[in-house]
C-alpha cells in the first residue's frame, strides 16, 4: 500500500512494505533509486512494521520542474514521513544515509536510531566547492529526476558542518549512540561523524537489534 | 521560449517611477520566470538583479535612469518572487541557473550586470562559471562578507542549533497550507518597513501595488510563503571571499555603512585584501542596504560612468 504525503508542493510516496506492531522502520533509498517493492532481506529481522519513502524526484513522488535540490530539503521529505509515522527507526542507504543523519538531528525525539548504510550518493560533493558550474538538464524530467542526480551528487558536506548534526542528535535523543554506521565507505564527512562518541560503528543486524530494544 | 504579456497599469505613482515598457516570460526548465525591460528594445542590454525576497519592480526608479541613457535594461523576478512561478524547490544553484536562462533568452554575448544584495552573490557565481558572459559587474551591497547573509535562506548559514533545525522543519510542514496575511496597502507597507526602516512610506506603498496582488479580502505580498530567512547550509562565506579574486570582469562595488535587518554588513575595509585587481569599492556614508533606492541618481551616474 502507498500513502501520499504533502511536502510543500511535492507529493511524496510512502510505501507500507510490511504490517506489524510496534515502532516502524523507515527505509530511505539511495540517490537515483526508489523504494524497494518488498522488505529487503538485510532488514527482515526488524520486528515491527516497515515503511519506505520515495524522495522528491524519485520513484512515485513528484518530479518537479527546474531542479533546486538540496540535502536539507530532502530532510524535509523525511520529516513528512515522520509526521505520518510519529516516531521511527530509520535505515538510509547512500544519499538516504546522509539524510537519515540530518533528520536524526532535526527530530531527535522522533528518530529512534538512524542506521547509515552504503549506497549511491553516500559520498556527496566533497568538503569544499570545486570549479563552479551552472548545470541544466535537457529533456523531460522523469523519475529519477536528472536534476536530482546532478544536484544531489555534488552537494557539499564539510565535515564540521555535518558533525554538528551528529552532535545535536546525540545530545537530544535521550539514549546512547543514536547514530549507527554500518557503511564501509568513509568519505571525509563520514570519517568525522564516526569519530563522534555519539556514533556507533556496528553491523546492520546489531544496529537493528539495538534500536528495536529502545 | 518567450511570449509577450500585457502591461498592467500601476495603482499608485511615485516620483520618477516608471513601470517597465515590455514584459515577457522565460521558461527556465519548467519554471516560468517573469522578465521585464525598460528603454529602447534595440539598445545594448544591461541586466539588473534583485536581492532575496525582492522583485524587479524595486528598480522602477533606478532602471529608467539607465534606460534614458540608451541602455536596454532587463530584469526578472527570481523563482517564487514577484510574478514568477512558485517553484516546488528553491536553491542558490537554481536561482543562478534561472539567471542564465534569462541571459540566454536575450543574448549570447558578454553583458554588463548590476546586482543588489543576494543578486550580487548569484552574479559572482555566474561570472566564475561563465567568465565570458559578463563584461562588467556592479554589486550594490552584496559582496561576500565574513558573516552569514540574512537574506539567503539556505546557502551560507552553517552555525545552527537544534531550534534552527526544528523551526525550519516546522516551516516546511506548514508551507503547503500557508497563505500570506491580507491587508490594506498601508498595512503591507508598514510590515515591509520593519524590514527596510530607511525606505520612505510613499515608496513602500508604491511597491505594495507591484509586489503584492489584490485579492477579494485585501492585498497580499506575492512572495512564495514557502521562502523564508534563517535556513542553514554547508556553504562557507570565506569560500566566496577567497574566490572573489578570480573575477575576470571589471568590478564596481558599492557598500552600505548603516546596518539594517536585510543588510549584508559588509565591512569594506575587511574586503580590500580579497578584491580582484582593478576593482573599485565605494562606501556610501549614512546609507542603508538599498543604496540605489536611497540615492538612485548618484548610483545611476556611477554605473553609467563605469559602463562607458
Amino acid at each position: 500500500m502507498t500513502i501520499f504525503l504533502a511536502h510543500n508542493r511535492v507529493k511524496l510516496a510512502l510505501h507500507h512494505l510490511r504490517q506489524g506492531e510496534g515502532r516502524p522502520l523507515l527505509h530511505l533509498h539511495a540517490l537515483g533509486e526508489h523504494s524497494p517493492d518488498h522488505v529487503p532481506a538485510d532488514i527482515e529481522t526488524w520486528p515491527g512494521p516497515v515503511f519506505a519513502l520515495d524522495f522528491t524526484g524519485h520513484g512515485a513522488s513528484t518530479v518537479p520542474g527546474g531542479g533546486g535540490y538540496t540535502a536539507e530539503v530532502l530532510m524535509g521529505d523525511a520529516d513528512a514521513a515522520l509526521q505520518m509515522l510519529g516516531s521511527a527507526t530509520i535505515i538510509g542507504r547512500g544519499l538516504g544515509a546522509y539524510i537519515a543523519l540530518l533528520i536524526a538531528a532535526g527530530r531527535p525525539e522522533q528518530v529512534r536510531g538512524a542506521i547509515l548504510c552504503d549506497g549511491a550518493g553516500l559520498v556527496g560533493g566533497g568538503d569544499e566547492p570545486g570549479p563552479l558550474v551552472v548545470r541544466g538538464v535537457p529533456g523531460k524530467a522523469t523519475a529519477p529526476d536528472p536534476f536530482a542526480l546532478v544536484e544531489l551528487a555534488s552537494d557539499l558536506r564539510p565535515p564540521e558542518y555535518v558533525v554538528r548534526f551528529a552532535e545535536i542528535a546525540a545530545e537530544h535523543a535521550g539514549f546512547p549512540q543514536p547514530i549507527a554506521v554500518a557503511a564501509r565507505a568513509r568519505p571525509d564527512w563520514l570519517k568525522a561523524v564516526v569519530a563522534h562518541p555519539g556514533v556507533a560503528v556496528e553491523p546492520l543486524d546489531a544496529a537493528l537489534a539495538r534500536f528495536a530494544a529502545i | 521560449m518567450t511570449t509577450l504579456q500585457a502591461v498592467e497599469s500601476p495603482f499608485l505613482t511615485y516620483p520618477g517611477a516608471q513601470r517597465p515598457s515590455r514584459h515577457r516570460w522565460v521558461d527556465s526548465y519548467g519554471v516560468n520566470i517573469a522578465v521585464c525591460e525598460w528603454g529602447p528594445a534595440d539598445g545594448p542590454p544591461l541586466f539588473l538583479v534583485h536581492g532575496g525576497s525582492d522583485f524587479a519592480g524595486t528598480f522602477d526608479v533606478f532602471a529608467p535612469m539607465l534606460a534614458s541613457a540608451g541602455w536596454r535594461v532587463i530584469s526578472w523576478d527570481h523563482r517564487g518572487h514577484g510574478d514568477s512561478d512558485y517553484a516546488p524547490l528553491y536553491s542558490w544553484d537554481a536561482d543562478v541557473r534561472d539567471a542564465l536562462s534569462v541571459l540566454d533568452s536575450t543574448t549570447p554575448d558578454p553583458v554588463p550586470v548590476v546586482a543588489h544584495s543576494k543578486g550580487g552573490g548569484m552574479m559572482l557565481q555566474l561570472a566564475e562559471a561563465l567568465p565570458m558572459r559578463m563584461s562588467k559587474i556592479v554589486i550594490i551591497d552584496g559582496l561576500p562578507s565574513p558573516e552569514p547573509h540574512p537574506d539567503v535562506s539556505d546557502h551560507e548559514q552553517r552555525r545552527f542549533t537544534r531550534k534552527n533545525l526544528e523551526d525550519w522543519l516546522d516551516h516546511r510542514r506548514s508551507a503547503a497550507s500557508t497563505f500570506r496575511k491580507p491587508g490594506t496597502i498601508e498595512e503591507l507597507a508598514k510590515r515591509r518597513k520593519r524590514m527596510n526602516p530607511r525606505l520612505s512610506d510613499e515608496w513602500l506603498r508604491y511597491l505594495v501595488t507591484i509586489g503584492a496582488r489584490r485579492d477579494a479580502d485585501g492585498w497580499r505580498w506575492k512572495l512564495d510563503p514557502a521562502i523564508r530567512f534563517g535556513g542553514f547550509g554547508p556553504w562557507r562565506p570565506d569560500w566566496s571571499l577567497e574566490r572573489l579574486r578570480n573575477l575576470r570582469a571589471p568590478l564596481l562595488g558599492l557598500t552600505a555603512t548603516v546596518e539594517e535587518e536585510m543588510g549584508w554588513g559588509t565591512n569594506h575595509r575587511a574586503l580590500l585584501p580579497y578584491l580582484p585587481p582593478a576593482a573599485r569599492l565605494i562606501p556610501f556614508e549614512d546609507t542603508g542596504h538599498f543604496i540605489h533606492i536611497e540615492h538612485p541618481r548618484r548610483v545611476a551616474d556611477l554605473v553609467l560612468e563605469f559602463l562607458e
